[in-house]
Parts: structure tokens; sequence; C-alpha cells
């Protein structure tokens, strides 16, 4: 389908699909056998300028953008994270969290702020990442426990976030701590603390099913002293910026979906022709057509959903809770169920390490979790409804 | 100058399209169309057109002031290493002579180096009528600049009319520089060389479009005609001890044989393994080898062989064997008697540089890997069990 | 460090297909690409020229769609680029050619080094490089995969041999061809691919670098096509079927002749 993708946009995907067959997927088995994060392709990927284009110019990026606008450039990063992802939903990942945890400095970063951390991480020079998560407090995130206590011109940590995508790579993180427990939500801020602070230590790598390739570990904090500097805009609006980054960075997590299940199609349909049984290929076999049909019809709303849903944030719209949150329900479903989908058809190949199908499958699930569970994303959507039509 | 459609007897079947090599030519209103962008005058077209609705015009091409006639003698650049003369020298000597015949003229062998002993004497019993021999220190290695003024003083001095070299990569180096500095016509990697019994020209023919297509080519105006030929294209007759033949020694000035390029150092990389371009018989690992650690299996099925290694890009790139053992179309060429390819999947940048090999034989896990299509005789199967069973059954016998 | 790399447009030719009832060449839908052994030869420039500083300037002799694989040159990193292209060229054998960027070379000005790849994946003759050395009157390395040191007076490469390396000291101004071992090209960057969109390609023509006639095109090449036609297909043999032991045995047996054991 044509998605009337700019120049630039055009130049993007192109440039995202050679670096997926010609970086990444030499080395996606290798990464994900062996549980590796690849700083090699984090710098081909950065060296193409992808981490660039979310980035106004004068921060040393590549983006234009107007000017009450913050946020920019999804849509471009939901084209690169597709290609990538294609090719290693892990290395995807490890580029689209980086671009999570910059959104809390675009959205609420001062001048200074965006001056000091935004270069480094528009190069690839460094990595971001975003600490919400703790063992408390998943979809609960009211819970958070880390706390963030004012001491003169400091603030001090102290707690432990995990599950966090990037955690021991990334340099530079953007926290969500409690700085006042009186206030219950309003009492949550946003910081950003940088890697070697001491009293920052990352614990356990964790084992993951899928999404190998990419670093997950937690984030411990022993009265961990930062500048008050580091706040990102006033203490309270931890949840907010929060709230504002997911809105924004939940297209990046359906694009990486999207890819996933992109990516399982292509191998599907390519074997499907190959493989004979019954004296024919089995991709005459209706059965097989009808799932291929559904897959492939799934994959393209999915694609319209997510480009729809970026555009509208690139063109400025912030109230885009609803439709974010649509976007990421449904092409992580539809990846989940696409990539089943791919292991079946593979048959008992399908279920074989040296066979690429049972990868995607591992790597889909994660997509029904993260960046809020798809029963929250529920919540959210259905809300935003009953406001709406309140409203009215 | 140049190509034209009779646009009245085209009837746009399409014939000429399908034969460019060049995708020149499109049909447009139901005519042949020619995009002089692409094309490049080379004919093809208008041999396919069955309704002669093609002509081309071909200019009379710039002749350099020379009198053709002047020229006799089929030679053949006699390269060496070391003072050994190459192999391929000998089959290029076996082919001179069918060509001298054809031509009524003599076959010539040019020789620089230095203490080059037996190698003189074996150019003669291998074919050659005359050896011009050139021995200096500042021969004993090959070096582009020395040898490129010498070759080029000796083809003036005796205007031989054809010049045939190996095309290794001093041959190559060498001759394309000799055949601009003489202002001739050169034609790289020729697998057939005859003589056109009419005009009595040689007729080169070599691969194109790594293989995909054969062009003829010929070099009518300019002399010597010169050509370089691999390693293993052409047989070379069984040495005669008792052939006879005159040995011409040449002297030349030091401003001759200067050089402004300084050899500092030759490093031998194959050691104990025998060279890709030599081998009669190559055993070739490719990703199916899952790593540098597995590749000791081929050596050895190699060693009782007495085959050379080699290998297809992947596992070169990943750093498995070096790349000096790399065949294919960023790598060698090569045309064994026999190539036995190991978990190598048949993709054609390899294929290019392996597919004229006499047999070949492929073992694969995969049924549907390309290799299998233009195996000679194929082994669907684990190579980890395969290799080592044919290495003990060669062994054995 | 001031340096030339001159590339050439092939078509993508590990995807030209024969059509198998008429044993002719399939090209449409071949894309061109940039001849893969150039990559090498642009990336090395690039990399001289980030140690160095100076100008890559790449130049191309073709027809005007080879405008697009200079601009994927100046994608990598390039800094100028220059389409030499008219239609007396047309037709040229690999002196005509090798002449022809000669001379536009000499127009083009100032260089340090010239760098080629070893040879075009469709005329794969490795002829033009070492003919562009001898029209210039400089020294030439071929097969290069390492330059070791480099100034601008000087410089100490690996040359490539059938059974290793040779190392080689030659002076600047000097051509080198270059093997795929020499480096790794580079993907473009977006930056890089957006300035080659804008960037102006110089065209230079048969009256631009003031050549003679006579010494280009199908004119000025003293070799010429008589005759193309494409090469019976090798097919493929037989499947050995049987477990390890019966594979082996046959296989043997059948190659008996080939290695006379």
């Amino acid at each position: 389908m044509d998605y009337f993708l700019n120049e630039e946009q055009m130049m993007i995907k192109e440039l995202c699909h050679r670096i997926a067959e010609e970086k990444v997927r030499p080395v996606t088995a290798e990464l994900d056998e062996k549980d590796e994060f690849s700083w090699d392709v984090i710098k081909a990927i950065a060296q193409a300028d992808l981490f660039a284009i979310f980035i106004p110019q004068e921060y040393g990026g590549t983006l234009s953008l107007a000017p009450n606008q913050k946020i920019g450039g999804v849509l471009d990063v939901c084209i690169a994270t597709e290609e990538i992802s294609r090719a290693c939903g892990g290395i995807a990942v490890s580029y689209a969290a980086s671009v999570l945890g910059s959104f809390p400095i675009l959205i609420q970063g001062t001048e200074e702020q965006k001056k000091k951390y935004l270069p480094d991480l528009a190069s690839g020079k460094k990595l971001a990442a975003f600490g919400l998560t703790e063992p408390e407090a998943g979809s609960d995130v009211s819970a958070i426990k880390t706390s963030a206590t004012r001491d003169g011109d400091y603030y001090i940590l102290n707690g432990t976030k995990h599950f966090i995508t990037n955690g021991g790579e990334a340099e530079i993180y953007t926290i969500i701590a409690m700085t006042d427990k009186n206030k219950g939500p309003r009492g949550v801020s946003a910081f950003i603390v940088e890697k070697g602070t001491p009293g920052f230590a990352f614990g356990k790598k964790e084992n993951k099913m899928g999404i190998r390739a990419s670093a997950t570990r937690e984030l411990i904090f022993t009265d961990c002293k930062i500048p008050k500097e580091n706040l990102l805009g006033k203490e309270g609006m931890g949840f907010i910026v929060t709230m504002r980054t997911f809105d924004m960075s939940r297209p990046g997590v359906a694009a990486q979906a999207l890819g996933l299940a992109q990516g399982a199609l292509d191998i599907t349909l390519q074997y499907a022709k190959q493989r004979h049984q019954f004296g024919r290929s089995i991709s005459s076999f209706q059965g097989i057509q009808w799932m291929l049909a559904d897959m492939a019809t799934q994959i393209e709303a999915a694609r319209a959903l997510i480009y729809a849903t970026a555009r509208m944030i690139d063109s400025g719209i912030t109230n885009v809770a609803k439709e974010s949150a649509m976007t990421k329900l449904f092409a992580s479903d539809t990846a989940m169920r696409v990539t089943t989908d791919c292991v079946q058809i593979f048959g008992g190949y399908g279920y074989m390490k040296d066979y690429p199908a049972e990868k995607y499958m591992r790597d889909a699930k994660i997509t029904q979790i993260y960046e809020g569970t798809n029963q929250i994303q529920r919540n959210i959507i259905a809300l935003q409804m009953i406001k709406e039509m309140a409203n009215k | 100058m140049t190509i034209k459609i009779i646009t009245e007897k085209c009837t746009g079947c399409s014939l000429c399209i399908k034969t460019c090599p060049f995708g020149a030519i499109s049909i447009i209103d139901k005519k042949a169309v020619i995009d002089s962008n692409n094309c490049n005058l080379c004919g093809a077209c208008v041999d396919a057109c069955k309704l002669k609705a093609i002509i081309l015009d071909k200019p009379k091409a710039r002749t350099a002031k020379i009198n053709l006639e002047d020229y006799k003698g089929v030679w053949v650049f006699a390269e060496q290493k070391k003072s050994k003369v190459q192999p391929v020298v000998f089959e290029l000597l076996a082919k001179a002579r069918e060509l001298a015949k054809k031509l009524n003229t003599e076959v010539g062998a040019v020789l620089l180096g230095n203490d080059l002993g037996d190698g003189i004497q074996d150019l003669i019993s291998y074919g050659a009528d005359k050896v011009y021999v050139v021995q200096d220190q500042k021969l004993a290695n090959f070096q582009d600049q020395p040898y490129t003024k010498v070759l080029v003083e000796l083809v003036n001095k005796y205007k031989p009319q054809i010049v045939l070299a190996g095309a290794t990569s001093i041959g190559r180096s060498l001759v394309s520089r000799v055949a601009v500095k003489i202002n001739t016509g050169l034609t790289a990697d020729c697998t057939g060389l005859d003589i056109d019994e009419e005009k009595k020209i040689l007729l080169q023919t070599r691969p194109a479009f790594g293989g995909n297509i054969m062009a003829t080519i010929i070099t009518p105006n300019h002399r010597p005609q010169m050509a370089t030929v691999r390693h293993k294209v052409f047989t070379a007759t069984p040495y005669d001890k008792q052939r006879k033949g005159q040995i011409i020694s040449e002297k030349f000035n030091d401003e001759i044989l200067s050089t402004q390029v300084k050899l500092l150092d030759i490093v031998e990389e194959l050691e104990s393994t025998v060279n890709l371009s030599e081998a009669d018989i190559i055993v070739s690992g490719g990703r199916g080898m899952k790593g540098p650690e597995n590749f000791p299996l081929l050596e050895e099925l190699a060693k009782v062989l007495n085959a050379a290694v080699g290998a297809s890009r992947p596992a070169v790139d990943a750093n498995w064997i070096p790349y000096s053992h790399q065949v294919g179309q960023t790598g060698r060429t090569v045309c064994p008697k026999v190539y036995i390819a190991c978990g190598i999947s048949g993709q054609i940048q390899h294929l290019v540089g392996m597919q004229s090999s006499d047999v070949i034989v492929a073992i694969n896990k995969d049924p549907s890997a390309p290799i299998f299509k233009i195996a000679t005789y194929g082994i669907v199967g684990d190579l980890f069990e395969i290799v080592p069973a044919l290495t003990k059954k060669f062994k054995n016998k | 460090m001031n340096i030339i790399v001159c590339i050439k447009q092939v078509p993508e030719t590990t995807k030209v297909k024969i059509n198998p009832e008429t044993n002719t060449l399939i090209r449409e839908g071949v894309k061109s690409i940039i001849n893969p052994f150039d990559m090498y030869a642009i990336e090395e420039a690039i990399r001289l020229k980030e140690r160095f500083g100076g100008k890559v300037t790449v130049i191309s002799m073709g027809p005007p769609q080879a405008e697009s694989a200079l601009r994927e040159a100046i994608s990598m990193g390039a800094d100028e680029a220059v389409l030499i292209c008219d239609r007396a060229f047309a037709g040229s054998d690999t002196w005509a050619t090798s002449f022809t960027l000669a001379s536009a070379i000499k127009k083009i000005g100032d260089y340090n080094l010239i760098i080629c790849g070893k040879q075009a994946s469709d005329g794969d003759t490795a002829q033009v490089g070492p003919g562009i050395s001898v029209h210039l009157d400089i020294p030439q390395v071929t097969y290069v995969k390492k330059i070791e040191e480099i100034t601008d007076k000087k410089a100490r490469v690996e040359r490539m041999t059938e059974e290793g390396y040779e190392v080689i000291e030659a002076p600047l101004p000097l051509l080198i061809s270059v093997v795929k071992e020499i480096n790794e090209p580079r993907i473009p960057s977006l930056r890089g691919m957006m300035k080659a969109k804008k960037a102006e390609i110089k065209s230079l023509g048969a009256k631009d670098i003031a050549v003679d006639s006579e010494q280009v095109g199908l004119k000025g090449s003293p070799t010429q096509v008589v005759k193309i036609f494409t090469p019976v297909p090798r097919k493929g043999g037989q499947i050995l079927q049987g477990d390890t032991a019966d594979v082996v045995n046959k296989l043997a047996d059948l190659l008996k002749p080939e290695i006379g054991a």
C-alpha cells in the first residue's frame, strides 16, 4: 500500500532496509543464542544518522519542528524501527528504547538540559533508557517506591528499577521517582541520571524469552546524588511527563511489533512456496492461503493505524492517548498472532532453532506486555472513549 | 555512424530486445526503438533480427599507422616466479603452436628474470621456436615498470603479430600497460582463441557479465593482437626433450630497467596448501562449515586428494579462512578438474567463480540449495559425516 | 590529500538471468549498481580523506543514468562528482575508455592518488586502471589489499598475489587498484543521501576534455566485438542417493577418472 511517504522518509526506509539486511540479519541468530548486545550494530545505525531523525537540528539532529512543537519525526522513527525489526526485534527495541528515553528531555527539558544531553543522543554516541518500572510497580505505576529526596543543591535517589531496556548500555537515564509521598500521583517527578554517577549501579542482566539482543537490567540507586538541575520540569510533573512520553512512543513499540510481523510473514511466504507436501506446494492449499491472507491484512491494518497516529503526533497534535493506545494494542496483538501462525505454517521446522521462525514468535510476545500491557491499553482506550462521550 | 532500425521491416517481435545485453531496446508504438544512451554498438541485435531490420554502420576504426604485414610470429609471455616458469605458459605455448601453424609462422617465448637456468630450454621443449631472454638482477622479480618497458622494446623490435600471456595477477597488470603503451588491443581472460582463416586474424572469445554471455573479439587494425588466458583453459603438449629452438639474449640499459616502485618484501601465506589457481582439485567450504574450527576437515580431504582449499565469501567474511582462498565474484575464478563444494549454497556470486570446473560435486544438507542445479554429482546430507568418510575412503585407495 | 576515484555503473550481474527458452539474457528489472569493486575504492578514498583531510572526487564515464552511481558515491562521503558523458564515447573498448578517463583527469586537475576497483563486474577485464596509469605516465600498483602507510610523497602498500602478498613502496602521484580485502564499504548516512540528492554533478563531454575523436568511442577502440552469444548453460547432473557409506562409495567411483586414484 502507498502511504505517500515523503522523500526523506523513503530514504530512511531504504537505508534501514540496507542496514537490516547487511548488518543486522547476519548476526541476529548469534546474538539471540549468546544473549549479546551488539555495539557494532548500534554504531552502524548511528553512523547512518538514524538517531538524529527525531532530534531537532539545533541540538545536533536532522529534525525541523514548528515553533511550539516538542515532538516530531515519530513517523520517521516508526519507519526505521519497522525495517530494523524485520531483521531483529531485539536490535530494533534497543533503538526504539533510546528514542523513548530521549522523549522526556524533548518534552520537558530546559534549553540547558537539551543542549547538554541531546547532541550525544543524536549522534548515537550515547544511548538513552527510560526507568519507570519497579518490582512492585508494573501496571500500577502509582506504586513506585524509588524516592528522590531534596538535599540542598541535590536530590538523593534511593530505590530499584527493573526490566529496564538498554539498562547498563545506556549512558543517559530518565528516571521517575517519588519526591513527595503525601501527594500521591502528584508527588512523582522525572530526573535525568547519568551512568557512572556514584550510587547508581546495575543489577543482573535478565535472561529473556525473546529480544535477547537487547540488554535488560536492574537499576539500583543507593544514596545516589544528582544535581538539582537534573530535575525535568517541576516537582510533581513526573506522571504527566510519563504519560506524554508514552503517548508519543507507543507508535514506536507498535512499529517494532509490526516489523516482527512483517518479517515473519516474509519468511513464511517464501517457505510456503518452497515446501512441498502431497505432491504440491503448500502455498497452493486454500487453508494456508487463507492464513496468509489474514496475516497480510492484519499487518496492513496495523501499519495504517501506526502511520496515521504517527502523522497526528508529527503534525503537533498532543491529545493522542486513545489513538496511541489503539496502535500499540492492535500492532502487538497482530504480531503475536502472525508470528504464531508463522511457526504453524513452518510446521516442525518452525519449532527448530535452526530456522528463523521461532525467534519471531519469542520476540513478539513482549510487545503485548511492555510500555503498558495490552490490558492497560484497553483501559486507556475505554476511559478516553467514555470521557469524550461525557464531554459531548 | 550508428545503428538504425528499418521501421518498415520491423514487426515489433521483440527478439532483439531479448538479445540485447545492455537493455537498450524497447517497443514503442509496436516498433523497436534503440536508446542510444545505453547502446554499445555490439551488434547482437543485428544478428538476432530474423527480418534483417537492424543495420549497424560501423565507422572505419582508427588505424594505427603501421603496416600489418610487418608483424609476424605468435609470442607467449613466459611468466616466472622465483625463476620457475609458470604452468600457464606451457599451456599457452601449445595454443600458440596451433595458431602459428594456421598463420604459417613461428612461436616465440619472452622470458624476463635472473638466474633462469632450465626455464629457457623448457620453453623450447614445450613448443617455442625462439626464446627471447632478458636476464638481469633488476628483473629477478616482477615489477610493472621495468617489465613493461622491456616488453615494449622487444615488441617494437621484433614485431610479433600476436602476444599471449597468462591471466594471472602479473600477466593482467603487465599486458594491460603494454597494450596501452603500444597502442594496440588487448582482450582479457579469453576462453577461446582461433584464427579467422580468411582474414588471418585472431578471434578472441571471452565471457562477460559474470559469464552470462560470451563475446568474440578481434583487433583488426592494430598489432600485436594481445590476449590473456586463464590457467587450465588450454592444455600443454607433452614435454619434448628433443625439440630444438633458438635462444636470443637481449640486454637493456639502466633506464629501461629502472623502477620508481620498490618491491620491499614477498610474503607467502598459503604455506603447505596448494595454490588455488594451480590446483586440479579444489575442496571448498561455505557457511555450512559453521566455524573456523571445522575447516581442518576440508584440509584433510584436500591433503589426501592433493587439492587446494577454497571458500565462499560468507566463510571469508566471517574470518574463518583468509581472503586468498575466496572463490567467486569478488574473489578468484578457478577452473579445476574437480570442485567439491561443502556447505556452499551456490549463490550466483560464488558460481561465477567456479562454474567452469569440469566436475562439480556439491555436499549440502539443504536439498533446495541452488548449487545442486549445476553440480555434476550432488549429495544431500551432513557434510560433517560425509567429508570425513570421503577422506577415509580416498586415503585407503 | 586529493584523491580521484574512477567508478563504473554496471547492471547487477548477479541478478542477471538467462531465459531458459530462448537462452538469452533477461535484463528487465535488473537494476544498475556501482561496480562492487569500486565500492571498496570509494570507501578507501573516504577513509584517507578522514585521516588526512583533502578532497575526494569521483568520476565515471558512462551514459546519463550513471549519474545515480555518482550520487551514491557522494552519499557515502565523496565531495565532488564528475560524469564524463558524450555520444562520442559509445562503444569504447578499454583502450579508449582509459584514454578518455585519463584525459578527463588531466582536465580535472591536481591529484595525489587515483583509486580504481580491481575490475568491473560486467567487462571483467581489469584493464582500465592500468591503462589510465600509462596514459597519465604515473606508476601503478594493482590488487592492493592494504595501505600500510601513506604520505603525500609516497605510499607503502600490500599487493595481493596468488601465493600471498608483496609489500611495495611507490611514489605519489600514484594509481592503485584495490581488492575486496582492503576495507568494508560503509552504508551511506541519511545526511549523505540528502547531500547526494542536492549535489550538482558536473558533466564533461568530448569537447570539454579536448579529445581527438579518433581516439575515443568505437573509432578509438583497437578491439571490436564481432559476435555475442550465450553459452550453453551448465546443467545439473545427478543426486547420489543412499546413506553415508553408499554415497561416499559411489562418489569415489565416479571421481576415479578425474582423480586418477
